[in-house]
């Protein structure tokens, strides 16, 4: 029996732009979705559709209107939509990871402690966190010569590597993966294929934006339309 | 298939919330000077180990609120309960505003910290590195020289100071290395709550980068909880789990740091995201 | 005799105001209590302070003594001395052991005190902190809450900087285990004579206008570290004079060539040993000084 890991229910979201004369920006409304265990859902549609923020409304980074966003997390549902920012925090640290497009850069701190990071936080003993950090780094090919200096200078495809290492260090029950693969070459592509299957195996609900076809049909189990909820907003 | 709503996520929040035991407890706080209002009506509640960031321009009220929060300043009204851990673990908060000042200036140098904008301001410039250190554990009782020693010469390291300018005065220092001596001097006592009043303004970025990080890794790695008043948001970003945004002594918007900054609600929080320049 | 002026000098409503000040002092061990300081026929820094605290517990029967640097024959002393003979009439005397009260600048008699004498101590500065904290309204705050950690980090600073406490004179003390106190510059040497001593101890800064004292029998401790606890100096010699190992020495230069001598600072103490009939190994200082430079 499938567990629904996200459960969203009637979420709408807009933005007002109160520097621009307050003008008022419907994004989506009543916007119903189901994520299962061990399942991946595409999030589809045209470019303003509203994927990237849906995708961040699921990891509390954008505040929905209304509405609610039920995950799982420690065996009960907690609203991300209305719960006090510390939890959020605990959701986050221990059950929602999140690949964004880019790396945010962290001044003088190594590539491998970036990468370990989460897990100590979630967690691991130091060693544990930092072996992890390796293995993860040497499966997404950084050199290791790399792995002691700060990413600032490193090219976009290794940015986007070392931050979704950052992100598949802890196991993490929902995954959240912002173009994930926009600025990979075909092998490091495969990479990141394998390492969401892999999640997907171990019952990780995956949530997704992926605009190659080739990822998608590798991972995605079911597209989902963010624009058929726009009408509504 | 299992339904969700089986638990009451509702319900859920505030069962382990009442496990939660807050460190400081602000509520009505309210300070003016003759008829301008600094801080109106300021409620918010920091946990341990919680960084909170506190925005907005001069004269927003920032200031005014740390002060008050530091116990620096009196408020007009409102109060500012804070987990003395009088008797047990589980003692109930303690209004700092009805402490004995005595009993205040020993909380604000034991379990407290304050780094200020111009180490001048939060350092003895005629005293050197280590015994800028040793201040606070002498103060509540270190009496064994070469234990106080010892104490400095770790901090010195941790906050990455060569150990042998330990018998140096924070006058031949840069203003780097004075900011990372103040923060020594604060955590020596192993505070659970320090207050910062832009700890980075003053300093070169390539040294605020190295400062940021510095706090950072201390933060956590101590659990020490946070004030940081600050008009710079890369600070913030980096430093603060949550976030105020103060304009004219009100807070206008609160939250968890990335979603004020990423999704900001209020005109004037948009205003002031907007108006950070990209690198 | 005493001429025009009010017995020893000060006005009686002075002196009222002036022993109210000390019954204060006396009540709180080692608390500066503020007073109206006179105007004094010398200048700051010449011992008014304690010249007002003498002139106000003097009494026609008493017996002053006055030493400066442990000698009564300096200047300082001698004007003093001499102040009193005109304005209070009293008996006056060198020795320690027949004099009621003792007015001193930077030393205390070798000379074991008794019950029934006042020693009054002339102080530059009474706020032992005022170095480290220049703002009176915090050094009043951290005498009333006992916050004395800033006097340990001056002894710190010492250690650090010379591997021991370098403080030799002023050495700060607590009082009655509580209120920190300047004992006056006098020699750390003497700072354990102030402990449990039978005698009063009166302390007057004359440009600061405050007073302070010591009961008798009082705890006196000197700040120390567990690990660099206080001590006192010690010489390898002996006074040159009299002969005694445990008395506070002054060097003296002798020539220009380097001879020097030490000698007791107390010219009473080592007076009084000579004439008991200790010697030490150069009895006669004349006799030491080359021809030319007698």
């Amino acid at each position: 029996m499938m567990v629904a890991r996200i459960d969203v229910r009637s979420l709408s979201k807009s933005f007002t732009l109160h520097t621009q004369g307050g003008v008022r920006i419907p994004v989506f409304a009543g916007l119903d979705l189901r994520v299962h265990a061990g399942e991946c859902v595409c999030l589809h549609g045209p470019s303003g559709a509203g994927k990237s923020t849906l995708l961040r409304s699921l990891y509390a980074n954008y505040k929905p209107d209304s509405g609610e966003i039920l995950v799982m997390h420690d065996g009960a549902a907690i609203d991300l939509a209305s719960a006090e920012p510390w939890r959020v925090v605990e959701v986050r640290r221990r059950t929602v990871g999140y690949v964004s497009q880019f790396l945010r850069v962290i001044p003088r701190v190594p590539t491998r402690d970036i990468v370990a990071e989460p897990a100590r936080i979630w967690g691991l003993p130091g060693e544990e966190a930092d072996a992890r950090a390796g293995d993860l780094l040497s499966r997404l090919n950084i050199p290791r010569r790399l792995w002691s200096l700060a990413p600032a200078t490193f090219s976009g495809g290794e940015q986007q590597r070392v931050n979704i290492a950052r992100s598949f260090v802890v196991d993490y029950p929902v995954l959240l993966l912002d173009e994930p693969t926009a600025s990979l070459d075909a092998a490091n592509r495969q990479i990141v294929i394998a390492l969401i299957r892999e999640a997907k195996a171990r019952g990780t609900a995956v949530v997704g934006i992926f605009h190659d076809a080739e990822v998608r049909e590798a991972v995605a189990d079911r597209l989902f339309e963010v624009a058929q909820f726009q009408r509504a907003a | 298939m299992t339904t969700v709503s089986a638990t009451r996520p509702e319900r859920m929040t505030r069962a382990s919330a009442a496990v939660r035991k807050p460190l400081l407890k602000v509520e009505g706080l309210n300070k003016s000077f003759g008829r301008t209002v600094a801080c109106r009506n300021i409620d918010f509640t920091l946990y341990p180990g919680e960084v909170i960031g506190i925005v907005g321009e001069s004269g927003s009220g920032k200031s005014t609120l740390l002060n008050c929060l530091s116990g620096r300043l009196a408020p007009d009204a409102g109060s500012i309960a804070y987990d003395l851990r009088r008797g047990s673990e589980d003692a109930p908060l303690v209004d700092i505003l009805t402490l004995s000042e005595p009993e205040r200036r020993m909380l604000m140098r034991t379990d407290w910290g304050f780094v200020h904008q111009n180490p001048r301001d939060g350092l003895r410039m005629a005293v050197s590195a280590g015994g800028n250190i040793g201040e606070r554990p002498m103060a509540i009782g270190a009496r064994h020289y070469g234990d106080i020693r010892r104490e400095a010469e770790d901090w010195l390291a941790r906050v990455e100071i060569d150990i042998d300018r330990i018998d140096d005065k924070p006058r031949v220092f840069s203003g780097g290395m004075q900011q990372r001596l103040q923060i020594a001097r604060n955590l020596v006592t192993r505070p659970r709550l320090v207050f910062m009043d832009e700890p980075t303004g003053g300093l070169d970025v390539s040294v605020q980068a190295r400062l940021l990080d510095l706090l950072r890794g201390l933060v956590r790695d101590l659990g020490i909880a946070a004030v940081v008043v600050t008009h710079d948001l890369a600070v913030v970003r980096l430093l603060a789990d949550r976030l105020m945004v103060m304009w004219r002594g009100d807070v206008v918007e609160a939250g968890l740091t990335d979603q004020v900054l990423d999704d900001p609600h209020h005109p004037y929080t948009q205003l002031l995201v907007s108006s950070v320049l990209q690198a | 005799m005493t001429g025009d002026y009010n017995f020893a000098y000060l006005d009686e409503q002075t002196k009222r105001m002036i022993r109210r000040t000390l019954l204060k002092a006396l009540a709180i061990p080692g608390y500066q209590v503020p007073f109206g300081g006179r105007e004094m026929p010398l200048a700051y820094g010449w011992g008014t302070g304690g010249i007002q605290v003498t002139a106000s517990v003097i009494g026609p029967r008493d017996v002053l003594k006055v030493i400066d640097q442990g000698a009564d024959d300096t200047t300082n002393a001698v004007s003093i001395r001499r102040f009193f003979e005109r304005v209070a009439d009293v008996a006056t005397t060198e020795k320690t052991t027949d004099a009621t009260i003792i007015q001193t600048r930077h030393r205390v008699p070798e000379a074991n005190l008794v019950e029934g004498q006042i020693l009054v101590y002339q102080v530059p500065q009474p706020e032992p902190l005022r170095r480290l904290e220049p703002r009176e309204t915090e050094t009043r705050k951290m005498h009333a809450y006992g916050e004395y950690g800033l006097m340990q980090v001056k002894l710190y600073e010492d250690i650090a900087q010379f591997g021991h406490i370098a403080t030799t004179y002023d050495y700060p003390v607590i009082v009655n285990g509580r209120y920190l106190t300047a004992p006056s510059p006098i020699p750390k040497f003497d700072n354990p004579k102030m402990q449990d001593n039978p005698a009063i101890q009166l302390f007057g800064a004359g440009r600061e206008k405050r007073i302070y004292a010591i009961p008798p029998y009082t705890t006196v401790k000197s700040l120390d570290f567990d690990d660099h606890p206080f001590t006192v100096q010690r010489w390898d010699g002996a006074c040159a004079l009299c002969g005694a190992t445990d008395s506070y020495l002054d060097e003296v230069v002798l020539d220009d060539r380097g001879k020097r001598m030490f000698v007791c600072s107390d010219t009473d103490y080592c007076g009084q040993r000579r004439a008991a009939g200790h010697v030490g190994e150069q009895p006669d200082m004349d006799d030491a000084l080359e021809p030319e430079a007698r």
